[in-house]
């Protein structure tokens, strides 16, 4: 049976690595993504030495850094799951004997890693020989990274689903996908760390799930959490990611009470 | 005449779709206010760090986001190609387009029409205003004309960047994932472009040149003298940049040989 899922994570894989000529216009965008917000940086320290905590070299790792994250845990897995809702296929997919959501995960995974070896490390490595980024040395700071990384990926596929999955209550959920598209980028501090919002928005967003996909595992890496704070950051990803289970589970089970085709 | 009365028919029909799905009407408007409020909290919590960016101050900036909200929102009203080749290339949509007597990409653009948009140029021209009268800007007498000149261009040059993006999608099989990346960079040209590096510049002023729905032509406005000669430029690049993509366009479609069912 658990095969069957990992098949799902293989076939997506496949079905990127077809299209991949895509993805070299995309390490493209996403250099010059990191070039634009690095400029802008720069432009908005002038002569000062540190805002909000960050220094101007640890600013930079930090906007390359959660750049190459979102090139890993970005996926559309909402508007997959919302079309599949809009043209009625959903309803062969929730009679089939397999988990909807979890395969929707699979998916989301295999595309993941897919990104994560055409995208993200390329991109990486441009980012490196462009921009003064400053790298961890140790091993462990990129073992407890990527461990981060995994759960930055689970927890923005998980507010992907509720978004998809919101379409069974609101008919036409292109709007909230959008929305939360931004508010995303936003509040999990890719364009903003979240250091250098006014008070008090920054602590309304760190009872938030957001930080936990940008910000928290590009604070780490960058090192400015060290130590005993690693440990921190890793329990907040993973009671964020537990906590959204709950909602998951619960629209997956209204869901079908609910289920009403629009056509198809 | 025919293409105007083919508008009025489509918005009637717009309207009768969307009075189906009332609330989600209300939620789009929003959801649209909301995502340039966030642009909106960005400026503003940088220039809680600093007094000036680039040598442009709050008000400034502000006011160049409130211009580029105004195009933007035209274009996006009239001109929404998000997921054209899942629609009309993969389903085959296509073909019932090319076999109607009006213009192929007039009538794509007609079907996608999407009014909530709007609401985003007004919000812009309430921005303009309220910073403008914080700086203390002039009304000319060439204020108005000059406006609409500059924003009908700034939407040419949109049509023109993602009509060629999009007509990519007659030449390759892959739905192109290009466009939504897109969406991020345009949101660039509304910074002071001197704080990039010379090739990012290049890249913004010629290439995708984002910087002509911004910062160029707001900078008229704004009596900042450096740009004038960019934002005169701008109903220039927009007319090239449309031709290129209508172009790229029919290119495109003298390819289409017809996929799916």
């Amino acid at each position: 049976m658990l095969g069957a899922y990992f098949d799902f994570i293989r076939i997506r894989f496949l079905t990127m690595l077809a299209y991949r000529v895509n993805y070299y216009s995309g390490i493209l965008i996403y250099t010059l993504n990191i070039g634009v917000n690095y400029f802008t940086w720069r432009a908005i320290y002038g002569d000062g030495e540190s805002l909000g905590g960050f220094t101007g070299a640890q600013m930079t790792t930090y906007v390359a850094v959660s750049w190459m994250a979102r090139a890993f845990y970005f996926n559309n897995l909402d508007r997959e799951i919302s079309t599949d809702i809009r043209d009625g296929s959903i309803a062969i997919q929730f009679i089939r004997p397999y988990n909807y959501v979890l395969v929707k995960m699979m998916q989301g995974l295999g595309e993941g890693l897919f990104r994560f070896m055409m995208l993200m490390i390329p991109g990486m490595v441009i980012a490196i020989l462009l921009f003064p980024v400053q790298l961890p040395t140790e091993p462990s700071a990129w073992a407890g990274f990527l461990v981060m990384l995994f759960f930055s990926f689970l927890i923005s596929s998980q507010i992907n689903i509720i978004t998809g999955l919101s379409a069974f209550f609101v008919e036409n959920n292109e709007g909230m996908m959008r929305m939360k598209r931004v508010v995303v980028d936003l509040f999990s501090g890719l364009i903003v760390p979240i250091t250098l919002f006014p008070d008090w928005l920054s602590s309304v967003l760190k009872v938030l799930p957001f930080q936990a996909i940008t910000y928290l595992p590009g604070s780490v890496f960058t090192g400015r959490v060290q130590g005993v704070g690693i440990w921190n950051v890793l329990g907040i990803q993973v009671i964020w990611f537990l906590i959204l289970l709950i909602p998951i589970v619960w629209l997956n089970h209204a869901a079908r009470q609910r289920l009403f085709v629009q056509g198809g | 005449m025919y293409y105007l009365g083919l508008l009025i028919e489509y918005l009637k029909n717009y309207m009768k779709t969307r009075l189906t799905y009332r609330a989600d009407f209300w939620v789009e408007v929003i959801s649209d206010l909301l995502f340039q409020a966030t642009n909106f909290i960005f400026i503003l919590v940088i220039f809680m760090h600093t007094d000036s960016l680039g040598g442009w101050n709050q008000n400034e900036v502000v006011f160049v986001y409130g211009f580029f909200m105004v195009p933007f929102g035209v274009f996006s009203c009239f001109v929404n190609m998000w997921g054209f080749s899942e629609r009309y290339i993969v389903k085959g949509e296509m073909d019932r387009i090319l076999t109607r007597p009006a213009h192929n990409l007039f009538q794509i653009f007609l079907e996608n029409v999407d009014p909530p948009s709007l609401f985003g140029s007004f919000i812009g021209l309430i921005v303009m205003a309220i910073s403008g009268s914080n700086l203390g800007l002039p009304f000319e007498w060439w204020t108005l004309p000059m406006l609409i000149l500059l924003t009908l261009s700034a939407v040419a040059i949109y049509t023109g960047i993602y009509t060629t993006l999009t007509s990519l999608s007659f030449y390759s099989d892959a739905p192109t994932g290009i466009l939504p990346l897109m969406y991020n960079i345009q949101t660039y040209g509304r910074y002071p472009v001197t704080i990039y590096n010379r090739a990012i510049q290049v890249l913004l002023t010629w290439i995708i040149p984002f910087a002509f729905v911004g910062i160029y032509p707001a900078a008229l406005f704004l009596h900042r003298d450096e740009m004038r000669t960019m934002a005169l430029l701008t109903p220039l690049v927009g007319a090239v940049f449309l031709s290129i993509g209508l172009m790229a366009w029919s290119f495109g479609v003298k390819r289409y040989k017809g996929a799916g069912s």
